[in-house]
C-alpha cells in the first residue's frame, strides 16, 4: 500500500512540473525557442499574485485570473520587442538574451521583494484531503494535477483544432510561407509567449501555494521544466505532461527510499530516458 | 493595376534584378519567361515581398507597396504560389486550404467548396497531410491554397515545375475557371510555349532585365529565340 501511495503523490506532484513545462513546450514547439528565464517568470508571476492577494486580500484564484492578462501583455511584449529581434538561424542569440533576462530578472526580484522566503496562503485547501480507498489525497495536489491535465488539454485543442493553431503549426513549418498567407510571424510568436505567460501563470499560482519561493528558486524550475519537455519529446504537449508524471513518480519512489534521493533520482529517470530515447517518449518535431 | 518601376534586388552582394519595368492590367494574364537564373523568381519574391524593396519599385493600385513584407501585400489581395510548391507539413490538405482563406477579401467566389469543384481530388485527400499528395495534387493544393484569399493578382511561380505533361495540362485547364473570377493572373513558366499559348501578354527576362515585350499573340519564335539567350546565340 506504501508504494501505491507514493506512485499517486508522485504522479499528482508531476501535474506540478507538468504546468511548470506547458510554457516552455508551447513556445519550444512553435519557434524553437529555448527560454532560460522560463524559471524566473514563473517566480515573478508568483511575486505578481502574491502582490494581488496583498493588496486585494481576495482568493489567490481569483488573484491568478486577474495577473492572467497582465501576464499575457507581458509575454507579448517580451516577445514582440526583445525575444522576436534575436530569433533566426542562430540558435545562440536567444539563449544568450534569455539567459540575461534570467539574471536580470533575479536581481530585480531580489531588489523588490527582497531575499526573504514567501508563500501564497489558500486558508483550509492547504490541507483539506480526501480518502480514495487505499490512499488518502490533498485537495491541493489534486487540483494542480487537474489543471495540468486541463491546460495541456485546451493548448492542445488550440494547437490542432484552431484557426490560431494552424497558424502556430504553419509559421513553425515556413515562416517565409506563413507570410504569404499573410500570417505575421512576429505577431504569431507575441501570442504564443503570451499563452506561455498564461501557463505560467497558473503554474506560479499552484507553486506559490504549495511551497515557500524566494527570487532564487526559478532556475530549478526550470530544470523540471526543461526536463518534463524533453523526456516527453519536443513539441509534444501530451508528451510533457507524461514528462512531468514520470519525474514526479521518480522522485516520490526515490525519496521512499531514501529521503535524500528525492531530487537525485528524478534526474536519474531524466537521464535514463536520455539514453534509451534520446529524441524523448513522443517527438513531434521532424528536425 | 499592378507596376514594377526600375526594380532592382540584390541576394547579398549578388545583384539579381537590374531595373525591370513591368505592369499587370486589372485580369490580364501575364507570363513571364527566361532561362533558369534570369530572375523570375526574383521578380516576383520582390513583387509578392517577400524580398523587400524601395517602396516606389512596387506600386499596387496607385500604393507604394516595394517596402511591405510579405503578410501586408498578402492582406492587399497578391497572392502567391510559391516555387515549389511549399505546402505546410503539419497541416491537412484543408488545413492548407483553409489557412490561406485566413484572410479574405470580400465575399468572393473562393471557398473550400468552389476549390474543392475545381481540384475534385483534393476532396477525397482533404485529412491527408499535404505532404503525402503526389506533386501534382500538391500543386493543386498551392494553388487553391492561394486561391482562398480571393485574390485580385495570383502569382503563379513554377507551376509545372518537374511535373508529368498530362498533369501539367490538368493544372493549367484550370486557369480559365481562375480568371473568370476577374483575378489577374502573372504566371512564371519554363515551357515558352505553354505560356505564349495562355498569356495575353509576355516579358523575357535574361540576367535580370527585360530582353523583350509584348502581346503574346504577336511574338515570333525568332524574337523569343534572341531574347532568351540574348542576339549573339
Amino acid at each position: 500500500m506504501i508504494w501505491l501511495d507514493t506512485v499517486v503523490q508522485g504522479l499528482l506532484l508531476g501535474g506540478l512540473y507538468a504546468l511548470f513545462a506547458a510554457g516552455l513546450s508551447l513556445v519550444f514547439g512553435i519557434m524553437r525557442l529555448v527560454n532560460l528565464a522560463h524559471g524566473d517568470l514563473i517566480i515573478f508571476a508568483a511575486f505578481l499574485i502574491l502582490v494581488v492577494v496583498e493588496l486585494t486580500g481576495l482568493n489567490p484564484f481569483l488573484c491568478a485570473l486577474i495577473a492572467a492578462p497582465a501576464l499575457f501583455a507581458f509575454g507579448w511584449a517580451l516577445q514582440r520587442f526583445v525575444l522576436n529581434r534575436v530569433l533566426g538561424k542562430d540558435i545562440l542569440p536567444p539563449l544568450l538574451v534569455t539567459f540575461g533576462l534570467s539574471v536580470a530578472l533575479q536581481n530585480g526580484m531580489l531588489e523588490v521583494f527582497s531575499a526573504d522566503s514567501r508563500r501564497i496562503r489558500a486558508g483550509a485547501l492547504e490541507s483539506a484531503s480526501i480518502d480514495l480507498g487505499p490512499v488518502t489525497v490533498g485537495i491541493m495536489p489534486l487540483l494542480t494535477f487537474a489543471s495540468a491535465v486541463l491546460v495541456i488539454f485546451a493548448l492542445n485543442r488550440i494547437f490542432y483544432f484552431s484557426a490560431l493553431g494552424r497558424a502556430f503549426r504553419a509559421t513553425s513549418d515556413d515562416a517565409v510561407t506563413a507570410s504569404l498567407m499573410g500570417i505575421d510571424p512576429r505577431s504569431v510568436f507575441a501570442i504564443a509567449t503570451g499563452l506561455a505567460m498564461v501557463t505560467v501563470t497558473i503554474a506560479a499560482l499552484y507553486l506559490g501555494m504549495r511551497s515557500n519561493f524566494d527570487p532564487s528558486v526559478g532556475p530549478a524550475r526550470l530544470i523540471y521544466a526543461f526536463e518534463a519537455v524533453i523526456i516527453g519529446g519536443l513539441g509534444s504537449l501530451w508528451g510533457t505532461l507524461l514528462g512531468g508524471a514520470i519525474i514526479g513518480v521518480a522522485q516520490t519512489v526515490g525519496a521512499q527510499i531514501n529521503p535524500e534521493w528525492q531530487v537525485l533520482t528524478g534526474h536519474l529517470a531524466f537521464l535514463v530516458v536520455l539514453l534509451v530515447r534520446p529524441r524523448g517518449l513522443f517527438p513531434r518535431a521532424v528536425d | 493595376m499592378l507596376q514594377t518601376h526600375a526594380l532592382t534586388a540584390a541576394y547579398g552582394q549578388f545583384k539579381a534584378l537590374f531595373g525591370i519595368d513591368i505592369e499587370v492590367g486589372p485580369g490580364e494574364c501575364v507570363a513571364i519567361i527566361g532561362a533558369n537564373g534570369a530572375g523570375k523568381t526574383t521578380l516576383l519574391r520582390s513583387i509578392s515581398g517577400v524580398l523587400r524593396n524601395v517602396p516606389g519599385m512596387v506600386m499596387h493600385m496607385g500604393e507604394a507597396i516595394g517596402a511591405m513584407p510579405a503578410d501586408a501585400v498578402m492582406r492587399r489581395g497578391i497572392a502567391m504560389v510559391p516555387e515549389g510548391r511549399r505546402l505546410f507539413p503539419s497541416l491537412s490538405v484543408e488545413e492548407n486550404l483553409l489557412i490561406g482563406g485566413q484572410v479574405r477579401r470580400g465575399d468572393g467566389r473562393w471557398t473550400l467548396e468552389t476549390v474543392y469543384q475545381l481540384f475534385p481530388i483534393l476532396k477525397e485527400r482533404r485529412l491527408s497531410p499535404g505532404t503525402a499528395l503526389s506533386g501534382g495534387q500538391q500543386q493543386m493544393v498551392a494553388i487553391g491554397r492561394a486561391l482562398m484569399s480571393n485574390p485580385a493578382l495570383l502569382l503563379c511561380d513554377e507551376i509545372s515545375l518537374g511535373l508529368a505533361p498530362v498533369v501539367i495540362r490538368d493544372i493549367y485547364a484550370a486557369l480559365p475557371r481562375i480568371r473568370e473570377t476577374g483575378a489577374a493572373v502573372v504566371i512564371v513558366e519554363q515551357d515558352i510555349a505553354r505560356a505564349l499559348s495562355v498569356a495575353d501578354r509576355v516579358y523575357c527576362l535574361m540576367e535580370g532585365r527585360v530582353t523583350l515585350a509584348g502581346p503574346a499573340a504577336g511574338i515570333t519564335r525568332e524574337a523569343v529565340h534572341a531574347a532568351y539567350f540574348g542576339e549573339a546565340a
